[in-house]
Protein backbone atom coordinates (compact mmCIF):
# COMPACT_ATOMS: atom_id res chain seq x y z
CA UNK A 1 0.00 0.00 0.00
CA UNK A 2 1.41 3.23 -1.01
CA UNK A 3 1.56 6.73 0.41
CA UNK A 4 -0.82 8.86 -1.89
CA UNK A 5 1.00 12.19 -2.87
CA UNK A 6 -1.20 15.36 -2.18
CA UNK A 7 0.07 18.03 -4.91
CA UNK A 8 0.86 21.59 -4.62
CA UNK A 9 1.28 23.64 -2.34
CA UNK A 10 -1.91 24.71 -0.21
CA UNK A 11 -1.50 26.84 2.94
CA UNK A 12 -5.10 25.91 4.55
CA UNK A 13 -4.37 22.16 4.39
CA UNK A 14 -3.18 20.49 7.18
CA UNK A 15 0.31 18.62 6.82
CA UNK A 16 -0.23 15.26 7.39
CA UNK A 17 3.01 13.17 8.64
CA UNK A 18 3.90 9.78 9.50
CA UNK A 19 2.40 8.07 12.62
CA UNK A 20 4.65 7.01 15.32
CA UNK A 21 3.73 4.88 18.36
CA UNK A 22 4.32 7.19 21.52
CA UNK A 23 3.78 6.08 25.15
CA UNK A 24 0.52 7.15 26.19
CA UNK A 25 -2.63 5.23 28.75
CA UNK A 26 -4.23 4.27 25.97
CA UNK A 27 -4.05 4.37 22.01
CA UNK A 28 -7.45 5.57 19.76
CA UNK A 29 -6.68 4.85 16.19
CA UNK A 30 -9.48 6.09 13.09
CA UNK A 31 -9.13 4.85 9.93
CA UNK A 32 -10.89 4.53 6.83
CA UNK A 33 -9.88 2.09 3.58
CA UNK A 34 -6.01 2.49 2.57
CA UNK A 35 -5.23 4.04 6.33
CA UNK A 36 -5.25 0.33 7.47
CA UNK A 37 -1.90 -0.03 5.58
CA UNK A 38 -0.75 2.68 7.92
CA UNK A 39 -2.05 1.07 10.85
CA UNK A 40 -0.45 -1.99 10.55
CA UNK A 41 3.08 0.14 9.80
CA UNK A 42 2.42 1.67 13.17
CA UNK A 43 1.94 -1.41 15.03
CA UNK A 44 4.91 -3.29 13.03
CA UNK A 45 7.50 0.78 13.89
CA UNK A 46 6.05 -0.42 17.97
CA UNK A 47 8.60 -3.62 17.43
CA UNK A 48 8.83 -5.20 21.22
CA UNK A 49 6.03 -2.75 22.71
CA UNK A 50 3.64 -3.69 20.28
CA UNK A 51 1.78 -6.53 22.45
CA UNK A 52 1.67 -3.93 25.45
CA UNK A 53 0.36 -1.33 23.38
CA UNK A 54 -1.99 -3.38 21.21
CA UNK A 55 -3.75 -4.36 24.64
CA UNK A 56 -4.86 -0.78 25.32
CA UNK A 57 -5.69 -0.33 21.54
CA UNK A 58 -9.28 0.77 20.11
CA UNK A 59 -9.42 0.84 16.47
CA UNK A 60 -12.53 2.15 14.63
CA UNK A 61 -12.76 1.50 11.00
CA UNK A 62 -14.31 1.97 7.91
CA UNK A 63 -13.98 1.26 4.18
CA UNK A 64 -12.32 3.69 1.95
CA UNK A 65 -14.74 5.81 -0.53
CA UNK A 66 -13.30 3.71 -3.15
CA UNK A 67 -14.78 1.03 -1.22
CA UNK A 68 -11.30 -0.66 -0.13
CA UNK A 69 -11.98 -2.45 2.86
CA UNK A 70 -9.09 -3.84 4.56
CA UNK A 71 -10.42 -4.39 7.97
CA UNK A 72 -9.36 -8.29 8.30
CA UNK A 73 -5.69 -7.11 8.59
CA UNK A 74 -6.53 -4.99 11.15
CA UNK A 75 -8.57 -7.31 13.06
CA UNK A 76 -5.40 -9.50 12.75
CA UNK A 77 -3.52 -7.49 14.61
CA UNK A 78 -5.25 -8.21 18.15
CA UNK A 79 -6.16 -5.04 19.48
CA UNK A 80 -7.80 -5.10 22.78
CA UNK A 81 -11.05 -3.66 20.24
CA UNK A 82 -11.54 -3.41 16.77
CA UNK A 83 -14.80 -1.71 15.29
CA UNK A 84 -15.71 -1.87 12.34
CA UNK A 85 -18.69 1.01 10.68
CA UNK A 86 -20.31 1.75 7.62
CA UNK A 87 -19.06 5.05 7.55
CA UNK A 88 -18.06 8.28 9.56
CA UNK A 89 -21.44 9.46 10.35
CA UNK A 90 -21.94 5.75 12.14
CA UNK A 91 -19.06 5.88 13.69
CA UNK A 92 -19.12 9.01 15.30
CA UNK A 93 -20.97 8.31 17.74
CA UNK A 94 -19.15 5.90 19.54
CA UNK A 95 -15.86 8.48 18.72
CA UNK A 96 -18.00 10.79 20.77
CA UNK A 97 -18.13 8.18 23.74
CA UNK A 98 -14.71 7.21 23.41
CA UNK A 99 -13.88 10.90 23.78
CA UNK A 100 -16.30 11.60 26.36
CA UNK A 101 -14.73 8.91 28.72
CA UNK A 102 -11.14 9.52 27.83
CA UNK A 103 -8.38 10.78 29.78
CA UNK A 104 -5.39 12.91 29.48
CA UNK A 105 -2.69 10.29 28.18
CA UNK A 106 -4.95 8.89 25.53
CA UNK A 107 -2.81 8.48 22.03
CA UNK A 108 -4.88 9.55 19.28
CA UNK A 109 -4.22 8.30 15.50
CA UNK A 110 -6.00 9.22 12.52
CA UNK A 111 -5.26 7.63 8.91
CA UNK A 112 -6.63 7.62 5.30
CA UNK A 113 -8.51 10.25 3.47
CA UNK A 114 -8.61 13.37 4.10
CA UNK A 115 -12.02 13.60 4.98
CA UNK A 116 -11.89 11.04 7.30
CA UNK A 117 -9.06 12.67 9.10
CA UNK A 118 -10.41 16.06 8.78
CA UNK A 119 -14.00 15.24 10.89
CA UNK A 120 -11.67 13.54 13.22
CA UNK A 121 -9.36 16.42 14.01
CA UNK A 122 -12.86 18.55 14.38
CA UNK A 123 -14.27 16.01 16.92
CA UNK A 124 -10.79 15.82 18.97
CA UNK A 125 -11.03 19.64 18.79
CA UNK A 126 -14.38 19.76 20.22
CA UNK A 127 -13.36 17.16 22.85
CA UNK A 128 -10.98 20.54 24.42
CA UNK A 129 -6.94 18.63 22.95
CA UNK A 130 -5.28 20.72 20.37
CA UNK A 131 -5.31 19.49 16.44
CA UNK A 132 -1.22 18.94 17.25
CA UNK A 133 -2.03 16.48 19.76
CA UNK A 134 -3.44 14.38 16.99
CA UNK A 135 -1.66 12.15 14.80
CA UNK A 136 -2.19 12.04 11.01
CA UNK A 137 -1.28 9.97 7.81
CA UNK A 138 -2.46 10.34 4.76
CA UNK A 139 -3.53 7.14 2.95
CA UNK A 140 -5.43 6.54 -0.35
CA UNK A 141 -8.18 8.24 -2.18
CA UNK A 142 -7.70 12.47 -2.49
CA UNK A 143 -11.61 12.93 -3.15
CA UNK A 144 -12.56 16.05 -1.20
CA UNK A 145 -15.28 16.94 1.26
CA UNK A 146 -16.63 20.15 -0.05
CA UNK A 147 -18.95 22.88 1.55
CA UNK A 148 -21.35 24.79 -0.79
CA UNK A 149 -20.74 28.43 0.10
CA UNK A 150 -24.16 29.22 -0.86
CA UNK A 151 -26.95 26.02 0.87
CA UNK A 152 -23.73 25.08 3.22
CA UNK A 153 -24.35 21.58 2.48
CA UNK A 154 -21.81 19.53 2.06
CA UNK A 155 -21.46 16.70 -0.41
CA UNK A 156 -18.91 13.94 0.34
CA UNK A 157 -16.17 12.44 -1.95
CA UNK A 158 -16.08 15.08 -4.74
CA UNK A 159 -14.45 13.80 -7.62
CA UNK A 160 -14.87 16.44 -10.50
CA UNK A 161 -14.16 20.16 -10.62
CA UNK A 162 -16.39 21.50 -10.99
CA UNK A 163 -19.37 19.64 -9.71
CA UNK A 164 -22.71 19.77 -8.83
CA UNK A 165 -23.74 20.51 -5.26
CA UNK A 166 -25.61 17.64 -3.74
CA UNK A 167 -28.13 19.80 -1.81
CA UNK A 168 -29.37 23.07 -4.13
CA UNK A 169 -27.54 21.75 -7.19
CA UNK A 170 -25.68 24.88 -8.44
CA UNK A 171 -22.25 23.88 -10.29
CA UNK A 172 -19.65 24.36 -8.02
CA UNK A 173 -15.56 25.41 -8.38
CA UNK A 174 -13.78 23.63 -6.10
CA UNK A 175 -11.50 26.03 -4.35
CA UNK A 176 -7.77 25.28 -2.52
CA UNK A 177 -9.07 26.69 0.55
CA UNK A 178 -9.94 23.87 3.62
CA UNK A 179 -11.31 24.92 6.70
CA UNK A 180 -10.56 22.83 9.66
CA UNK A 181 -13.86 24.22 11.37
CA UNK A 182 -15.84 22.63 8.75
CA UNK A 183 -13.30 19.67 8.02
CA UNK A 184 -14.41 20.75 4.01
CA UNK A 185 -12.81 22.53 1.17
CA UNK A 186 -15.26 25.37 -0.68
CA UNK A 187 -17.46 25.18 -2.94
CA UNK A 188 -18.26 28.20 -5.03
CA UNK A 189 -20.69 28.69 -7.93
CA UNK A 190 -18.88 28.50 -11.29
CA UNK A 191 -21.32 29.97 -13.47
CA UNK A 192 -23.38 32.47 -11.43
CA UNK A 193 -22.27 35.53 -13.72
CA UNK A 194 -23.18 33.38 -17.18
CA UNK A 195 -25.92 31.08 -15.75
CA UNK A 196 -25.71 27.78 -18.05
CA UNK A 197 -21.82 28.49 -18.85
CA UNK A 198 -20.77 25.19 -17.20
CA UNK A 199 -16.77 24.53 -17.90
CA UNK A 200 -16.91 20.44 -18.60
CA UNK A 201 -15.93 18.56 -15.29
CA UNK A 202 -12.12 17.28 -14.93
CA UNK A 203 -11.73 14.51 -12.50
CA UNK A 204 -9.07 16.44 -10.31
CA UNK A 205 -9.33 13.99 -7.40
CA UNK A 206 -8.95 10.09 -7.26
CA UNK B 1 7.21 46.82 26.54
CA UNK B 2 9.42 46.83 23.10
CA UNK B 3 11.25 50.37 22.20
CA UNK B 4 8.47 53.46 21.75
CA UNK B 5 5.58 51.53 24.03
CA UNK B 6 3.81 53.86 26.02
CA UNK B 7 4.33 53.67 29.69
CA UNK B 8 1.31 53.73 32.55
CA UNK B 9 2.74 56.35 35.02
CA UNK B 10 0.96 55.12 38.03
CA UNK B 11 1.37 55.75 41.96
CA UNK B 12 1.98 53.16 44.68
CA UNK B 13 -1.58 53.23 46.49
CA UNK B 14 -0.73 49.81 49.06
CA UNK B 15 1.43 48.23 50.06
CA UNK B 16 0.25 45.57 52.18
CA UNK B 17 3.42 42.73 54.13
CA UNK B 18 1.65 39.02 53.90
CA UNK B 19 4.73 37.43 55.34
CA UNK B 20 8.55 38.28 56.17
CA UNK B 21 8.89 37.54 52.52
CA UNK B 22 6.15 38.96 50.58
CA UNK B 23 4.37 42.25 50.00
CA UNK B 24 1.71 42.79 47.63
CA UNK B 25 1.39 46.52 45.98
CA UNK B 26 -1.03 48.08 44.25
CA UNK B 27 -1.29 51.00 41.78
CA UNK B 28 -3.32 53.27 40.22
CA UNK B 29 -3.30 55.69 37.48
CA UNK B 30 -2.28 59.28 38.25
CA UNK B 31 -3.54 60.60 34.67
CA UNK B 32 -7.29 59.60 35.56
CA UNK B 33 -7.75 56.79 32.09
CA UNK B 34 -8.56 53.76 33.32
CA UNK B 35 -6.22 50.33 33.15
CA UNK B 36 -6.36 48.17 30.11
CA UNK B 37 -8.07 45.11 30.99
CA UNK B 38 -5.86 41.80 30.58
CA UNK B 39 -6.10 38.09 30.75
CA UNK B 40 -4.71 35.86 33.47
CA UNK B 41 -1.22 34.90 33.15
CA UNK B 42 -0.04 38.66 31.83
CA UNK B 43 2.57 40.12 33.58
CA UNK B 44 4.16 44.07 33.34
CA UNK B 45 7.14 45.10 33.91
CA UNK B 46 7.81 47.74 37.12
CA UNK B 47 10.66 50.36 36.55
CA UNK B 48 12.59 51.40 39.39
CA UNK B 49 15.14 54.13 39.48
CA UNK B 50 17.34 52.56 42.87
CA UNK B 51 19.77 55.29 43.55
CA UNK B 52 20.70 55.76 39.70
CA UNK B 53 20.33 52.16 38.68
CA UNK B 54 17.20 51.84 36.54
CA UNK B 55 15.73 48.10 37.66
CA UNK B 56 12.96 47.03 35.35
CA UNK B 57 11.64 43.61 37.10
CA UNK B 58 8.62 41.65 35.49
CA UNK B 59 6.28 41.00 38.20
CA UNK B 60 2.80 39.03 37.34
CA UNK B 61 -0.48 40.83 37.49
CA UNK B 62 -2.56 38.98 40.12
CA UNK B 63 -5.80 41.33 40.26
CA UNK B 64 -8.82 40.66 38.76
CA UNK B 65 -8.67 41.25 34.51
CA UNK B 66 -11.37 42.67 34.65
CA UNK B 67 -10.46 45.64 37.31
CA UNK B 68 -9.59 49.18 35.81
CA UNK B 69 -9.11 51.04 38.77
CA UNK B 70 -5.44 49.34 39.31
CA UNK B 71 -3.07 46.67 38.89
CA UNK B 72 -1.90 44.12 41.96
CA UNK B 73 1.22 42.46 42.26
CA UNK B 74 3.32 40.47 45.03
CA UNK B 75 6.63 40.28 45.56
CA UNK B 76 9.07 37.87 47.18
CA UNK B 77 12.08 39.41 48.70
CA UNK B 78 15.11 37.83 47.26
CA UNK B 79 18.21 38.84 49.14
CA UNK B 80 20.94 36.89 46.99
CA UNK B 81 19.45 38.55 43.73
CA UNK B 82 20.42 41.57 42.19
CA UNK B 83 18.59 44.25 43.77
CA UNK B 84 14.95 44.98 41.98
CA UNK B 85 12.76 42.90 44.87
CA UNK B 86 14.83 44.27 47.56
CA UNK B 87 14.04 47.37 46.05
CA UNK B 88 10.28 47.14 46.14
CA UNK B 89 10.40 45.93 49.69
CA UNK B 90 12.81 48.68 51.46
CA UNK B 91 11.91 51.56 49.21
CA UNK B 92 8.58 51.26 47.65
CA UNK B 93 6.07 53.07 49.91
CA UNK B 94 2.18 53.93 49.30
CA UNK B 95 2.09 57.69 47.77
CA UNK B 96 5.39 56.91 45.08
CA UNK B 97 5.38 58.03 41.66
CA UNK B 98 6.41 54.67 39.65
CA UNK B 99 5.81 53.82 36.05
CA UNK B 100 4.78 50.32 35.05
CA UNK B 101 4.66 48.84 31.33
CA UNK B 102 1.39 47.69 29.80
CA UNK B 103 0.55 43.98 30.52
CA UNK B 104 1.86 41.09 28.16
CA UNK B 105 0.75 37.75 28.73
CA UNK B 106 2.78 34.85 27.75
CA UNK B 107 1.15 32.50 29.94
CA UNK B 108 -1.87 32.54 28.73
CA UNK B 109 -4.93 30.17 29.50
CA UNK B 110 -6.18 28.14 26.22
CA UNK B 111 -9.99 28.52 26.70
CA UNK B 112 -10.44 25.73 24.10
CA UNK B 113 -9.65 23.46 27.04
CA UNK B 114 -12.44 21.47 28.68
CA UNK B 115 -10.39 21.68 32.16
CA UNK B 116 -7.60 23.89 33.16
CA UNK B 117 -5.14 21.86 36.00
CA UNK B 118 -3.09 24.82 37.64
CA UNK B 119 0.27 23.99 39.28
CA UNK B 120 1.82 26.43 41.31
CA UNK B 121 5.17 26.43 43.75
CA UNK B 122 5.68 29.27 46.09
CA UNK B 123 5.53 32.94 44.77
CA UNK B 124 4.32 31.37 41.16
CA UNK B 125 0.83 31.68 42.62
CA UNK B 126 0.40 35.51 41.62
CA UNK B 127 -0.78 34.58 37.51
CA UNK B 128 -2.72 31.68 39.01
CA UNK B 129 -4.88 34.07 41.03
CA UNK B 130 -6.11 36.01 37.94
CA UNK B 131 -6.14 32.83 35.83
CA UNK B 132 -9.13 32.10 38.21
CA UNK B 133 -10.20 34.95 38.76
CA UNK B 134 -11.24 35.10 34.48
CA UNK B 135 -12.27 31.04 35.13
CA UNK B 136 -14.33 31.52 37.29
CA UNK B 137 -16.07 34.62 35.63
CA UNK B 138 -16.18 32.52 32.32
CA UNK B 139 -17.45 29.37 34.22
CA UNK B 140 -14.68 26.65 33.39
CA UNK B 141 -13.50 23.89 34.94
CA UNK B 142 -10.26 24.55 37.19
CA UNK B 143 -8.36 23.18 39.95
CA UNK B 144 -5.32 24.39 41.35
CA UNK B 145 -2.53 22.44 43.39
CA UNK B 146 -0.05 24.74 45.12
CA UNK B 147 2.98 23.58 47.09
CA UNK B 148 4.57 25.76 49.59
CA UNK B 149 6.87 25.93 51.88
CA UNK B 150 5.13 26.55 55.62
CA UNK B 151 1.65 27.70 56.28
CA UNK B 152 3.34 31.22 57.17
CA UNK B 153 4.51 31.75 54.08
CA UNK B 154 1.46 30.54 52.25
CA UNK B 155 0.41 33.69 51.03
CA UNK B 156 -2.83 33.32 49.59
CA UNK B 157 -3.28 29.83 50.78
CA UNK B 158 -6.31 30.30 53.05
CA UNK B 159 -7.69 33.39 50.80
CA UNK B 160 -8.01 30.92 47.56
CA UNK B 161 -9.42 27.88 49.87
CA UNK B 162 -12.25 30.41 50.77
CA UNK B 163 -12.85 31.45 47.61
CA UNK B 164 -12.80 28.50 45.56
CA UNK B 165 -13.66 26.24 48.33
CA UNK B 166 -12.57 21.80 47.24
CA UNK B 167 -10.92 23.26 44.09
CA UNK B 168 -8.34 24.47 45.71
CA UNK B 169 -5.13 22.18 47.28
CA UNK B 170 -2.16 22.87 49.62
CA UNK B 171 0.98 20.92 50.20
CA UNK B 172 3.40 22.38 53.19
CA UNK B 173 6.56 20.98 52.52
CA UNK B 174 7.54 21.23 56.24
CA UNK B 175 5.08 19.03 56.87
CA UNK B 176 5.91 16.58 54.21
CA UNK B 177 3.28 17.17 51.74
CA UNK B 178 3.59 16.29 48.33
CA UNK B 179 1.85 16.73 45.26
CA UNK B 180 0.64 13.82 44.13
CA UNK B 181 1.49 14.60 40.86
CA UNK B 182 1.60 10.99 39.01
CA UNK B 183 -2.60 10.49 40.15
CA UNK B 184 -3.05 13.46 39.43
CA UNK B 185 -1.89 13.25 35.58
CA UNK B 186 -4.00 9.87 35.45
CA UNK B 187 -6.85 10.95 36.58
CA UNK B 188 -7.47 14.25 33.87
CA UNK B 189 -10.44 14.06 31.53
CA UNK B 190 -9.59 14.40 27.71
CA UNK B 191 -9.47 18.08 27.15
CA UNK B 192 -7.64 18.90 30.41
CA UNK B 193 -4.68 21.45 29.53
CA UNK B 194 -1.78 22.00 32.71
CA UNK B 195 -0.20 25.52 33.81
CA UNK B 196 2.96 25.27 36.05
CA UNK B 197 4.74 28.00 37.81
CA UNK B 198 7.60 27.93 39.87
CA UNK B 199 10.38 27.18 40.66
CA UNK B 200 12.68 25.35 38.16
CA UNK B 201 13.32 22.52 39.37
CA UNK B 202 9.48 22.06 39.93
CA UNK B 203 8.66 23.24 36.28
CA UNK B 204 11.14 20.35 34.87
CA UNK B 205 9.26 17.83 37.31
CA UNK B 206 6.10 18.49 36.20
CA UNK B 207 6.84 18.89 32.49
CA UNK B 208 8.72 15.68 32.18
CA UNK B 209 6.01 13.71 34.06
CA UNK B 210 3.39 14.54 32.19
CA UNK B 211 5.08 13.73 28.71
CA UNK B 212 6.15 10.95 29.85
CA UNK B 213 2.59 10.25 30.99
CA UNK B 214 1.48 10.55 27.23
CA UNK B 215 0.26 14.54 27.43
CA UNK B 216 1.09 16.42 23.99
CA UNK B 217 3.58 19.75 24.84
CA UNK B 218 0.89 21.44 23.16
CA UNK B 219 -1.57 20.76 26.62
CA UNK B 220 1.06 22.00 28.82
CA UNK B 221 2.07 25.54 29.28
CA UNK B 222 4.75 26.79 31.79
CA UNK B 223 5.96 30.14 33.33
CA UNK B 224 9.43 31.15 34.55
CA UNK B 225 11.13 34.25 34.77
CA UNK B 226 14.98 34.00 34.53
CA UNK B 227 15.97 36.95 37.18
CA UNK B 228 19.44 37.95 34.80
CA UNK B 229 22.53 36.01 36.27
CA UNK B 230 25.35 38.21 37.57
CA UNK B 231 28.77 37.23 36.36
CA UNK B 232 32.13 39.02 35.28
CA UNK B 233 32.26 42.15 33.53
CA UNK B 234 32.73 41.95 29.92
CA UNK B 235 33.12 44.38 26.77
CA UNK B 236 30.62 44.31 23.95
CA UNK B 237 31.12 45.90 20.46
CA UNK B 238 27.60 47.35 19.53
CA UNK B 239 28.08 47.13 15.58
CA UNK B 240 24.90 49.33 14.34
CA UNK B 241 25.38 52.09 17.39
CA UNK B 242 29.02 51.63 16.59
CA UNK B 243 29.44 51.80 20.52
CA UNK B 244 31.59 49.65 22.85
CA UNK B 245 30.57 48.79 26.16
CA UNK B 246 31.17 47.07 29.30
CA UNK B 247 28.65 45.14 30.97
CA UNK B 248 29.08 45.29 34.83
CA UNK B 249 29.38 42.41 36.95
CA UNK B 250 25.58 42.71 38.51
CA UNK B 251 24.25 44.39 34.76
CA UNK B 252 22.58 42.51 32.18
CA UNK B 253 23.77 43.13 28.75
CA UNK B 254 20.27 44.92 27.55
CA UNK B 255 20.92 46.96 30.53
CA UNK B 256 23.89 47.79 29.60
CA UNK B 257 22.77 48.91 26.45
CA UNK B 258 20.15 50.79 27.68
CA UNK B 259 22.32 53.12 30.06
CA UNK B 260 24.80 53.58 27.00
CA UNK B 261 21.59 55.32 25.36
CA UNK B 262 21.19 52.30 22.81
CA UNK B 263 17.28 51.81 22.00
CA UNK B 264 17.12 47.50 21.96
CA UNK B 265 14.03 45.72 21.87
CA UNK B 266 12.57 43.80 24.60
CA UNK B 267 9.70 42.61 26.79
CA UNK B 268 9.93 39.82 29.51
CA UNK B 269 13.50 40.90 30.42
CA UNK B 270 13.49 37.11 31.47
CA UNK B 271 14.84 35.13 28.84
CA UNK B 272 11.14 33.74 28.25
CA UNK B 273 9.80 35.94 24.69
CA UNK B 274 11.95 36.31 22.26
CA UNK B 275 12.01 40.06 22.00
CA UNK B 276 15.38 40.87 22.54
CA UNK B 277 16.81 38.32 20.13
CA UNK B 278 20.36 39.81 18.54
CA UNK B 279 22.52 38.45 15.95
CA UNK B 280 26.27 37.84 16.30
CA UNK B 281 28.25 39.08 14.27
CA UNK B 282 31.77 37.84 15.79
CA UNK B 283 32.21 35.44 18.65
CA UNK B 284 35.86 35.49 20.12
CA UNK B 285 34.81 33.81 23.16
CA UNK B 286 32.03 31.79 24.43
CA UNK B 287 28.40 33.11 25.39
CA UNK B 288 26.58 32.08 28.42
CA UNK B 289 23.22 31.46 26.82
CA UNK B 290 20.86 31.56 30.51
CA UNK B 291 17.27 32.01 28.18
CA UNK B 292 14.50 29.72 27.72
CA UNK B 293 14.05 31.23 24.10
CA UNK B 294 16.74 29.95 21.89
CA UNK B 295 17.23 26.37 20.57
CA UNK B 296 20.36 24.33 21.46
CA UNK B 297 21.39 24.04 17.80
CA UNK B 298 21.08 28.08 18.02
CA UNK B 299 23.06 28.44 21.65
CA UNK B 300 25.96 25.71 20.05
CA UNK B 301 26.37 28.35 16.99
CA UNK B 302 27.26 31.24 18.79
CA UNK B 303 25.39 33.22 16.12
CA UNK B 304 22.51 35.01 18.10
CA UNK B 305 22.28 36.00 21.96
CA UNK B 306 19.64 36.65 24.37
CA UNK B 307 20.87 40.52 25.94
CA UNK B 308 18.34 40.10 28.84
CA UNK B 309 19.72 37.21 30.77
CA UNK B 310 22.59 36.19 28.48
CA UNK B 311 26.26 36.92 29.55
CA UNK B 312 30.04 36.44 27.66
CA UNK B 313 33.43 35.70 28.61
CA UNK B 314 36.43 36.18 26.08
CA UNK B 315 38.38 38.29 23.80
CA UNK B 316 35.53 39.89 21.37
CA UNK B 317 31.88 40.03 21.02
CA UNK B 318 30.44 42.19 18.13
CA UNK B 319 26.59 42.03 18.06
CA UNK B 320 24.01 43.72 15.35
CA UNK B 321 22.50 46.28 17.93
Amino acid sequence: MTNSVLEGTMRSRPVYGVLEPRPGKAHLIVADGEGAGAVVDLVARAGETAPAMLARTHIIYMPGPNGTDAFESLKALGAAQAFRTHDYSTAQPRLKKVLGDAHMGLQIYTTGTEGLMGQVLRDVMEAGLPAQAVQTEHRGSTVRRVQCVHCKGITENVRTDPFQCSHCGLHLFVRDHYSRRLAAYQGVNIDAEDPGEVPPAVERFK
Amino acid sequence: MSVGAPKIPVVVAEVVELNPLIKRFRFVRTDGKPMPTFSGGAHIVVEMDDNGTRRMNPYSLMSDPTDTSGFEISVRRDDAGRGGSLYMHNHVRPGMAMQVSHPVNLFGLDLRAKKHLLIAGGIGITPFIAQMTQLEHLGHRFELHYSVRSPELGAYADDLKSRYGDRVHIYYDNQKHMIPLAELLEGQPLGTHLYVCGPKGMIAWVLGSAEAAGWHPSTLHSEEFLAPPVGHAFEVELAASRKTITVGPAQSLLEAMEAAGVDAPYLCRGGACGQCETDVHRCDGSIEHNDHWLTPEQKASNTKIMPCVSRFHGATLVIDR
